[in-house]
Formats: structure tokens, sequence, C-alpha cells
């Protein structure tokens, strides 16, 4: 049952990584919407999958490859999420919670129907951008440059979010209409924009994800919704008060994702479950998260 | 009550009238509708009322109730398969299950409130779904198969359609005088004081967290057993009960009969189910349509069907 290989289990942890950024990308933007909108975004997973069918479509109708896709689909799942902000989510502001998770549920469940309307239930495949093929010798595993490029965009993107959010007037902003958004709708920032660029923002980030995940799972309509409960635990283990903290629980528990199924691989689609237990049962706000 | 009025096993003059109605309709709906199909509403409409007592009636919200449906029925179907239990202690081994499982989950969840709450039970949910996809005894992706109907302390044969029906009826219609009768006893006022202004009810003198467990382990076993129940009616217990497509119907179901009504259960399984029921050979349309129910209930009619007729009647449901 247990084998301890050095070796695999060093290479089931580099790819642990690219998980790990998946998950630290997603957390990272339910977390940043959650904190300004008060609403649980149960469709971020969904923002994802349709990020990576975006990519798809783009490759299959007009010929635009990975690189245009990287571009062009966040702005396009940027937008849709405006629309989404607009028309849905803004009625529910002054709501209980819930009903934010209810409707974004709802919202999920509409998205992926209709794309399984129209593509089927099965995956499609896309291909690796030409010049990101091959893969580079560590030692003690061959690892693919596509992975490689996916584990350092996605950590340099985490790293500018954090940035603009952390850095920036425009972050400041942001950080304050989080803590006091009567305050700062006084001090004459219009803070329903923001919330609805908010809402864009993090939704952008789950579609270039996507685009991200595209060339390694194959783009399938479940995808999405498999991943957000995922992400749903890592946001719980991590605590959702601190973006540093969502990314490194993100990258953190990929590893130990990929740990585990190089020593025990049965239990590596539950061992993110079993370690939120353990952090609720130790230590119950969450690893970086204030007390509410 | 509050008019001096007598309320026999909680039921108000308009609640008994209503259970009169569905009283009558059960009776004569075998005439003109599947029986099996029938049954498998009765089964939903005991798991949405084990769910609203959670929901409606403590103010919980859980995303991982499939858990303990599809666990009830798994360990129902293992009991009457591979341990020759009869029909009454095959469902009652997978009732009691799914409460000892509920009074865990309950135990970890409440670490931890509101959003936090329910995002907790989904993720504790798919790793049951994970656990039931690799371990043995659940069979995987064939599920328990061939599980025997067995009969009732041996004289009621419920192999035949009919003994089953009725005996369904007679559950479903208890179920809900049962959980009538919890919610408006003393503990349900607990419970609703809780749900309403829980610092409040602390400052009272309450254990509002041992409520709020007691109410989960409870709605997770009334869960359960209409899992089991289902296992019994159709002879298999499959993945798809103890997936996450079951527990948003469970919400779904609420959400659309009106949450802490008593008869939104009843009134939001016949209609879910007679949607998926239609729709079901259009494959993908159910989650596109179950999907669009959602949000227009969720932004325009959040009340539900019978939390609508309430307020048309001015009278609890």
């Amino acid at each position: 049952m247990f084998d301890i290989n050095i070796n695999l289990i060093l290479g089931q942890m580099v790819l642990g990584m690219v998980n790990g950024v998946f998950y630290a990308i997603l957390s990272l933007g339910l977390a940043i919407i959650f904190g300004l909108l008060g609403v649980i975004n149960f469709a971020h997973g969904v923002f994802f999958m349709l990020g990576a069918f975006a990519a798809y479509m783009l490759g299959e109708t007009l010929g635009i490859g990975y690189w245009g896709a990287l571009v062009l689909v966040p702005v396009m799942i940027g937008g849709l999420g405006l629309v989404v902000e607009v028309v849905l989510i803004r009625h529910l502001y002054k709501l209980d919670h819930l009903y934010g998770l209810l409707l974004t549920l709802g919202l999920a469940l509409f998205a992926e129907g209709a794309i399984r309307i129209f593509f089927g239930p099965q995956g499609l495949p896309y291909s690796i951008p030409d010049n990101m093929r091959g893969a580079v010798n560590l030692g003690f595993m061959f690892l693919p440059y596509y992975r490689a490029w996916v584990v350092v965009f996605g950590i340099v993107l985490c790293f500018a979010t954090w940035f603009v959010i952390e850095m920036t007037p425009l972050g400041a902003k942001l950080r304050a209409a989080t803590d006091n958004p009567a305050m700062v709708q006084a001090f004459g920032i219009n803070v329903p924009v923001m919330l609805t660029l908010t809402y864009a923002a993090g939704v952008a980030l789950a579609g270039v994800g996507g685009v991200m995940a595209a060339p390694i799972m194959s783009v399938d309509p479940a995808m999405g919704t498999n991943i957000v409960i995922v992400v749903f635990a890592v946001v719980v283990i991590g605590g959702m008060g601190s973006i540093l903290g969502s990314i490194l629980t993100g990258l953190g528990l990929g590893l130990v994702e990929g740990f585990a199924k190089a020593v025990f691989p049965e239990a590596s689609s539950t061992v993110i479950f079993a370690v939120m237990v353990v952090v609720l049962v130790l230590r119950p706000r969450g690893l970086f998260g204030k007390m509410a | 009550m509050k008019n001096g009025m007598p309320e026999p096993l909680g039921f108000t003059l308009p609640r008994a009238i209503f259970f009169a109605i569905f009283v009558i309709f059960v009776i004569v709906a075998p005439t003109f509708l599947y029986p099996i199909f029938l049954m498998k509403i009765y089964c939903f409409i005991i798991f949405a009322l084990g769910y609203n007592l959670l929901l409606g009636y403590t103010g919980l919200m859980s995303f991982g109730h499939a858990a303990f449906f599809g666990m009830g029925g798994y360990l129902c179907g293992h009991a009457a398969t591979d341990w020759g239990l009869p029909f009454e202690l095959a469902v009652l081994t997978g009732t009691i299950f799914s409460t000892a499982l509920g009074y865990l989950f309950a135990k970890i969840a409440i670490r931890r409130t509101g959003i936090y709450f329910a995002m907790i039970t989904l993720a504790l949910a798919q790793m049951v779904y994970f656990i039931c996809l690799q371990a043995p005894f659940t069979g995987g992706e064939d599920g328990i198969q061939a599980v025997p109907r067995g009969s009732i302390l041996g004289l009621i044969d419920l192999r035949n359609d009919t003994a089953l029906y009725w005996t369904m009826a007679v559950i479903v219609l208890a179920m809900i005088m049962l959980v009538n009768r919890i919610v408006h006893s003393p503990f349900g006022q607990v419970l609703r004081a809780i749900r309403n202004n829980p610092v409040r009810a602390k400052s009272l003198g309450f254990d509002v967290d041992r409520f709020k467990v007691v109410s989960f382990a409870l709605s997770a076993g009334v869960a359960g057993f209409a899992g089991a129940l289902k296992t019994v009616i159709f002879g298999i217990a499959t993945l798809t009960d103890v997936s996450t497509v079951t527990s948003t119907e469970v919400v779904l179901i609420n959400l659309v009969g009106g949450i802490g009504t008593i008869f939104g259960p009843v009134v939001g399984s016949f209609v879910i189910l007679s949607l998926e029921h239609f729709l079901a050979p259009y494959g993908p349309w159910v989650l596109f349509i179950q999907g669009i129910v959602f949000m227009v209930f969720v932004l325009v009619f959040r009340q539900g069907i019978v939390g609508g007729l309430q307020k048309v009647l001015r009278k609890q449901l």
C-alpha cells in the first residue's frame, strides 16, 4: 500500500503544483468576490470551464491559438461577468449570503446544462501550443515545458493580483470598500460600479485558469463543478481573510495532493477534504483566517 | 395556541385541511399515475421533509444531504443483500448509520457558521462520494444491485407493487405528521428561536450548538430513512444518490415548495420530480431548466409555492 520512492514523490509533488496553481487562482477570485460582494460564487467553477470552452471555440472557429486565447478569453469571461452581476447578482446584496450561493448555484447548473446541450457531455481535445512541446529533465523526472509554464505563469498571476490589491491606490479603494462600503461611497467613489468590476475581474481570473487548464485537463462540461468543490475546501482551510493566505493555501494543498498521489493514490481525491476536517478541529477559523 | 385554538399534534385547521387533501390524493393517485413514480416522489418528500427541518426550521443550510440519503440507501442495500436482514432491520440500519454520520458532519461543520457551514457540508459530502466511489462494499460504478424487498414482519409481501405502494403511502403520511409534531413541539420552538435569533436564544440559556447538532442529526436520519426506502423500492443503491446532484435537488425542492413550511416539501417534490420525469429524455435540458428554476425562485419568489399560498391565505401552512 505504501510505496516510498523519492523520485516518484518529488515528481508527483511537482505535478501537484499544477493543480495547486489552479486552486490558488480560483480561491483567490472567490475570496476577492466574497470579500467585497458577500457572495460565495458557486458559478466560479463554471467560469473556469467556460474559459476552457472559449479557448476551444476560438481555436475551432477563428483559428486563434493558445496565446491569443490567453489574452482574449479573460476579456470575454470578464464581459460575461459584468452582465451576470448587473442582471442577476446585484439584486441580492441586501439579502442573506445564502441566497447568493443559491443563485450562483442555479447559474452554474444553467451554464453547465447549456454547454452540455451544445457540445455534448464528452471531453474535447485542446492541444499544447507548438512552442511548448517537449520536456525538461529535472534529474528525478521529465517535466513537460507546458506544465512548468503553467506553474510559473500561475504564480506570477497570483502575485500580480496580490500586488494590485495590496500595493496600488485601486487596491486600497477596494480594501476600503470591503471594510466599510458606506464610508467609501461617502468619499465619492462609485461603489456599485466597483462591485460590478470586482465580480468581472474575479471571474476573468477563473477564465484565465480555464485557458491554462485546457491543454492539461480535457475540456469537458463537468470540469468546473468538480474543481469548485475542492476549491471550497481550500477556502475553508485557508480562510478568506487574506489574499496571500489564499495563494499559499492553494499551492500548499496542490503539493499535499501530489504527495498523496505518490504515497497512497487511493486517498488523493479525498486528502484535501481530510485536511479540511483536521484544520476545522484544530483551528476553526482557517490557517490565515481572522476571527469572525 | 395563539388564539387559544387547540392544535392536536400541531395541526391547525388549515394544516389539517391540507393534510386531508393530500390523504385523498394519495388514495386516488395510483388510479391515474404510475405507482413506482409516486413512490419515488414519496421518498423525496420524506427526504425534503428532513432537509426542511434543518434549513426551514433551524436556519442551517447543508449542501451535503446526499451523503445521508445515499449512505442510508447503501447501508440498507448492504444489510438486506449481504447480511440477509429483513426489510425493517435493513431500513433501520440505513437510518441509524445516516443519523450517526449526520452527527459527525454537524460536529465538524458547527465550528463555522453561515456560508462556511454550507461549504463545509458540501466538501464533506464530496469526500463521502469519493469514498463510495472507491470502497468495495458500494460496488463502485455498478452500485448494489438486486436488493431484495422482503416483507413487513413476514406478513405483508412487499414484492407486490400494490402492497409496497400502500406501505409507502402510510409511511409518507406518518412522516408528515411526525415532522409537523416535531416542528410544533417545545423542541421545535427552540429550533425556530435559534433560526430567528441565535444570540437571543443563547442568552435565554439554550445550548444553541447542541440543538443545532441534534437538529442536523435528526435531519440526516430522516434523509437516510428516505434513501433506504428508495433502495427497497428500486432494488438498487447507486452513486447518483450520494452525489452533489442529489444534494442540489433537495435544496431546489425546498426552495420551490417553500422553505420553512410543512407542505413545501410535498409540493416541491411533485413539481421538481415531474419536471425531471418529463425532461429526462432530453438529457442535459434537465440541468438547464433546473438552473433557470433556481434563479427565478431565488430572484422573485423566495417564499416558494406554499409560502406564497400562506401569504394569500394569511395562514401558516
